[in-house]
């Protein structure tokens, strides 16, 4: 109970509550709200961004980590059946291949179909290579690929082995380009609004000065005169956050519903979690304490310059 | 609050005034306040009234001069113990210096409020003062709504509503009837019993003589004389009295 009255006085010590209202309070109907709304939406989205790229490279990293493709590029269809069997009988018999499986002829028929339509993915037309997508365990290093292909190339000349993560190599680093672009679109965002409140609070302060000056005289300390604006701020400042969330919330839904009706396994994977959504929901919690702060510390600054 | 001992409540000792590179508005005023005094700070319009008064309520420091205010060094006195030695005081503006957007009632709460005085505890003397001041009916209402004269009376209840140890007042009555400014003398009478040193710059001589007590001192062009002798030998007098209440 001692603890929870200490909480709620330090609450009402940070939030000013108690003390006159000194500073004209505008409310929504003053630009600094609606800033840190915008501030708030266009950082929670960047936010959501880069939680669900994250998590679409991790979900595709792990998917594709020690998996193979072995290609048989050889045009004539026997041999090429040929060469696949030998190479799935090697590939069962070689300690640690996990599993490998022959991708089956109308599964690489539809992969291929986007690009060379029905008519050319019958096999029979352009020869298409026969696939088998095994897995290994452990660290899958160029070297054991090499090991790998030299092997398999005894059993099927036309053997080729890929490493899955190697294709996607370039999807990832650009993936995680966009992932830095969306914390440095966070990190901008969050000195806009420090900047903003910072402008906020020097202009409140020379609006109010008359008023600063009696409460000065009437003995009112720098602190006192600090919470009232810091206050202030905080309630434009949570008010503008809960609009935020709101525009935030409509976007990322919006946004997660196209992308899941696209059906691209990648994609799908990208979804927010419960993690991902409280970390989320620390970014207005953050605006505010933020905006408190900045007006906090412009204003005590402001006022040691006053006798 | 009030001063205890019968010793000086603020010392000036050769303490001059300039602003900026201009010539001194304030010359080697030298004076010491007791506790429970009354006195009249008197001049023509430019002598250095407000400036004095200013250094007074600690508004401004001095360009020389040593000033001692409640025991302690009002110069070198650090920031932070300004707002202390401000609440010992109550200052009733020229231009009443009354919070716009606060109404009536709260602009005279408002030295119990930044005092720390829970609201509770503030509803009945802030509407006593009101009361006293004749402006209960007009409590909730801004000061852009009231006259001069009572924006005025608003000025003196907030100055006075924390029964300061120093009460300093620039030509309070300026803006009032004579009725009421016979009224608010003597509220500062009624003060000043208790035990709180009362300055009340003003020009107008008919007031200093409805307060037989009280000393006067005289600026001309920034330097202070002692046209009555009383500030070079000033009757001793009891800090305070046994209160008997304001009104």
């Amino acid at each position: 109970m001692r603890v929870f009255s200490t909480l709620v006085r330090g609450w009402k010590r940070l939030a000013g509550i108690g003390e006159a209202e000194l500073v004209p309070q505008a409310r929504l109907s003053g630009p600094m709200p609606w800033v840190i709304a915008i501030m708030v939406a266009l950082t929670l989205i960047a936010a959501a961004a880069g939680l669900a790229l994250r998590n679409t490279t991790n979900a595709a990293a792990a998917e594709l980590e020690g998996g193979v493709t072995v290609q048989i590029v050889e045009a004539s269809p026997e041999a090429r059946g040929r060469q696949a069997q030998a190479s799935l009988d090697l590939l069962d018999r070689t300690p640690g291949v996990v599993s490998a499986r022959l991708v089956p002829q109308s599964e690489v028929d539809a992969l291929v179909e986007p690009w060379l339509g029905v008519s050319g993915a019958d096999g029979e037309a352009i020869p298409v290579p026969a696939l088998i997508d095994a897995r290994i365990d452990g660290a899958l290093t160029a070297g054991r690929i090499a090991r790998l292909q030299r092997d398999l190339r005894v059993v099927a000349p036309s053997a080729r082995v890929d490493a899955q993560s190697s294709w996607l190599k370039p999807v990832f680093a650009a993936l995680d380009s966009l992932q830095w672009l969306a914390i440095a679109l966070v990190v901008l965002l969050a000195v806009a609004l420090v900047s903003s409140v910072l402008l906020a609070a020097r202009t409140a302060l020379g609006t109010n000065r008359d008023t600063i000056e009696i409460v000065h005289l009437l003995g009112g300390t720098d602190a006192q005169i600090a919470r009232v604006f810091q206050r202030s701020i905080g309630v434009d400042a949570a008010g503008g956050g809960a609009v935020g969330v709101a525009l935030a919330l409509v976007v990322i839904l919006f946004l997660g519903r196209r992308f899941a009706s696209l059906g691209a396994g990648m994609v799908d994977r990208g979804a927010l979690d419960l993690v991902d959504w409280l970390l989320l929901g620390i970014v207005p919690l953050a605006a505010v304490a933020v905006a408190m702060v900045t007006a906090r510390l412009t204003v005590m600054r402001t006022l040691r310059k006053m006798l | 609050m009030n001063q205890a001992a019968d010793g000086e409540i603020v010392h000036f000792d050769n303490v001059g005034l300039r602003y900026g590179t201009d010539r001194e508005v304030l010359s080697d005023v030298s004076f010491t306040l007791y506790p429970g005094s009354f006195y009249f700070l008197t001049g023509a319009s430019g002598a250095g009234k407000t400036s004095l008064l200013k250094l007074l309520y600690l508004s401004q420091r001095p360009s020389r001069g040593m000033i001692r205010m409640f025991g302690a060094d009002a110069i070198t006195l650090p920031r932070d113990r300004l707002p202390a030695f401000r609440r010992r005081l109550g200052v009733v503006f020229q231009d009443f210096r009354l919070v716009q957007h606060l109404s009536a009632f709260d602009n005279i709460a408002l030295p119990l409020r930044v005092a720390g005085i829970p609201e509770r505890e503030l509803e009945r003397p802030v509407a006593d003062m009101l009361d006293w001041v004749g402006l209960a009916d007009r409590m909730q209402a801004p000061p852009a709504t009231l006259s001069g004269g009572e924006q005025q009376r608003v000025a003196i209840a907030r100055a006075v509503i924390g029964r300061p140890d120093l009460l300093i007042a620039d030509e309070p009555t300026g803006n009032v009837d004579p009725e009421m400014a016979v009224k608010l003398l003597r509220l500062f009478e009624a003060l000043n019993r208790l035990g709180t040193t009362v300055v009340v710059a003003t020009h107008d001589v008919h007031l200093l003589q409805k307060v037989p007590d009280s000393l006067i001192m005289r600026l001309d062009k920034g330097r202070l004389s002692d046209p009555t002798g009383a500030l070079r030998y000033p009757p001793r007098r009891p800090a305070s009295v046994s209160p008997g209440g304001l009104t």
